[in-house]
């Protein structure tokens, strides 16, 4: 069974949870909630799912949609608890990433006067220096992945170093998911690194998407193809409507 | 009865209007496009107030209140109509450079209002370390632990109010006030942060009618903690405010729509936000009217 796009960066968004064990997942955007709830029914069944908003889902419902067992209530002042407490894995989008790991949602251009003003820093500053954090890109673009963003919002290793051992602590920029492939931070001095590219990628066109450095080390693997398992999961259960085709068009 | 000698705190949006100062800052309860005091919003951007702070988890109040020129200053982590990510009036503000900004991280910014409410200069956190929050609000700053791991926090400081407005499902003429939606947001912090605390609320009942169908928790604002009570049915329309109502998404996108557009913007203005709180409920009923219309002649 040939998979999509889509149902690669799911599964690729699904792998950013292994691991983590009884964590509550706070993914931003289609692709990151798809991931979680995937990696909840294979991978990583301890893992906490919410409704965005102020419910801890007992069940694992399809996007967009409901459940009928509630195992918790999660609204934003205990977001913040939990964001403090460290046992949270955040998938973020970033307007902007750099090669340091910084990353910006809140403006484009100079602050005092942005070209384009976005959302703001949100909870990106406290989400990179209290739990582990991730992000989401649906379209690699040399505008995304730039030198240097314009608004640190979620801060990368280096600043954090910078800002002493209170920032390094629980520091834990963990990885970038694009619908090229996935990168990390393990270049040197924690830069950007390509980790693999989904099939049907090269890595030059990775690079070429990009206008900031991106490490290459050696022969860079293809981002694992769904199970069968998890196609059947994304395409019958939790995405029946295949809202993921809008975010990641079939290429 | 001790009750009735218990005070009555029962105000108009006027008088709430009456008590707000130049000058002033102004913490708005709710969350991005939710359970927001959208009637004394709207009754403020009414009002001759200018030159404003306010503090706001921010959604269409900010945009509001920008749009009719009454914010010198905006403290906000963040500003969103939820389904709709943009705030256009926002924006509009922060692109043509004409309000001055903090823009701090969600949970600094709780922590600020817990300062406040405490009494004390500052709360450490971790949160602003190492991201241009310190860059771009140069007037924050650290602090070492004075303990053995000598650590370098973010010295959060108190985010006083001098005044805060909240909307809540239901209150009593004395101040105790309720939610009845999934999450009670920040709205008793703004409350315990701020010299006058204004509940606007969808209904006003007996104390006894609060807990008659809604546990004890609901509970969240009690009366030392709220100056004022104003019953504004509808009042925190367009936001969400369930369960009373949901978020009106068909008036938010028009709404949306019309302030990407100045000219388009002049006219939503004149039909929706030139008049009493009355004019502006009755305008959107008539909106809704026009929609079921042409919904049925197609």
């Amino acid at each position: 069974m040939d998979a999509t796009r889509a149902e690669v960066c799911a599964a690729a968004c699904a792998d950013l949870f292994e691991g983590d064990g009884e964590v509550m997942a706070s993914p931003m955007g289609l692709l990151p909630t798809l991931g979680a709830r995937l990696a909840k029914l294979t991978h990583s069944p301890d893992l906490l799912i919410t409704d965005g908003e102020s419910l801890i889902l007992g069940g694992v419902p399809p996007l967009g949609e409901g459940t009928d067992v509630v195992e918790g209530w999660i609204p934003f002042r205990k977001v913040f608890d939990v964001v403090a407490y460290g046992r949270r894995h955040v998938v973020m989008g970033a307007t902007q990433v750099d090669r340091h790991g910084n990353q910006n949602i809140s403006c484009i251009g100079d602050f005092a006067k942005p070209r384009r003003q976005l959302l703001g820093v949100r909870g990106a500053p406290g989400n990179t220096v209290n739990n582990k954090t991730s992000y989401w890109v649906p379209k690699h673009s040399p505008r995304v992945f730039v030198e240097q963003v314009d608004m640190v919002s979620g801060v990368g290793r280096q600043r954090a170093e910078r800002a002493g051992p209170a920032a390094t602590r629980f520091h834990n920029v963990h990885r970038v998911v694009s619908n090229l492939g996935v990168l990390d931070f393990g270049g040197p001095d924690h830069t950007l690194r390509l980790v693999s590219v989904h099939p049907g990628v090269t890595v030059e066109e990775v690079l070429a998407a990009g206008a900031c450095e991106v490490v290459v080390e050696g022969v860079v693997p293809e981002t694992r193809m769904p199970t069968m398992e998890e196609l059947v999961l994304v395409r019958e259960v939790l995405d029946p409507k295949s809202l993921r085709d809008r975010e990641v068009p079939a290429s | 009865m001790t009750e009735s000698r218990m005070k009555n705190k029962v105000m108009s949006v006027d008088d709430v209007v009456g008590r707000l100062k130049d000058g002033m800052t102004i913490g708005v309860g709710g969350w991005g496009s939710r359970r927001k005091p959208m009637a004394l919003v709207r009754a403020i951007c009414r009002s001759d107030l200018e030159d404003l702070t306010v503090v706001s988890y921010g959604g269409p109040d900010v945009g509001l209140l920008c749009a009719s020129g009454k914010v010198k200053k905006l403290v906000y982590a963040f500003v969103s109509l939820d389904s709709i990510p943009l705030e256009p009036l926002f924006r509009a503000a922060r692109e043509t450079a004409s309000v001055e900004v903090e823009e701090w991280d969600e949970g600094m910014f709780q922590t600020g209002l817990r300062a406040a409410a405490q009494r004390l200069p500052f709360l450490p956190m971790r949160a602003g370390l190492g991201s241009d929050v310190m860059t771009y609000n140069p007037h924050l700053r650290t602090v070492t632990s004075p303990y053995d791991d000598g650590e370098d926090l973010v010295a959060v400081p108190a985010l006083k109010l001098d005044a805060a407005l909240v909307h809540m499902n239901r209150a009593d003429a004395h101040g105790n006030a309720q939610y009845l939606g999934p999450d009670p947001y920040f709205d008793d912090l703004f409350c315990l942060a701020a010299d006058q605390r204004f509940v606007s609320t969808e209904r006003i009942v007996d104390t006894a009618g609060l807990t008659v169908d809604a546990p004890v928790q609901t509970l969240l604002l009690n009366r030392l903690m709220v100056d004022g009570v104003v019953e504004t049915p509808n009042g925190a329309h367009f936001t969400t405010c369930v369960p009373d109502y949901g978020r009106d998404e068909r008036f938010q996108k028009a709404y949306a729509t019309a302030a990407a557009d100045p000219a388009t913007w002049a006219e939503f203005e004149k039909r929706f936000l030139a008049g009493t709180e009355q004019d502006y409920q009755d305008a959107v009923a008539t909106f809704h009217d026009e929609q079921t219309q042409q919904k049925g002649e197609r």
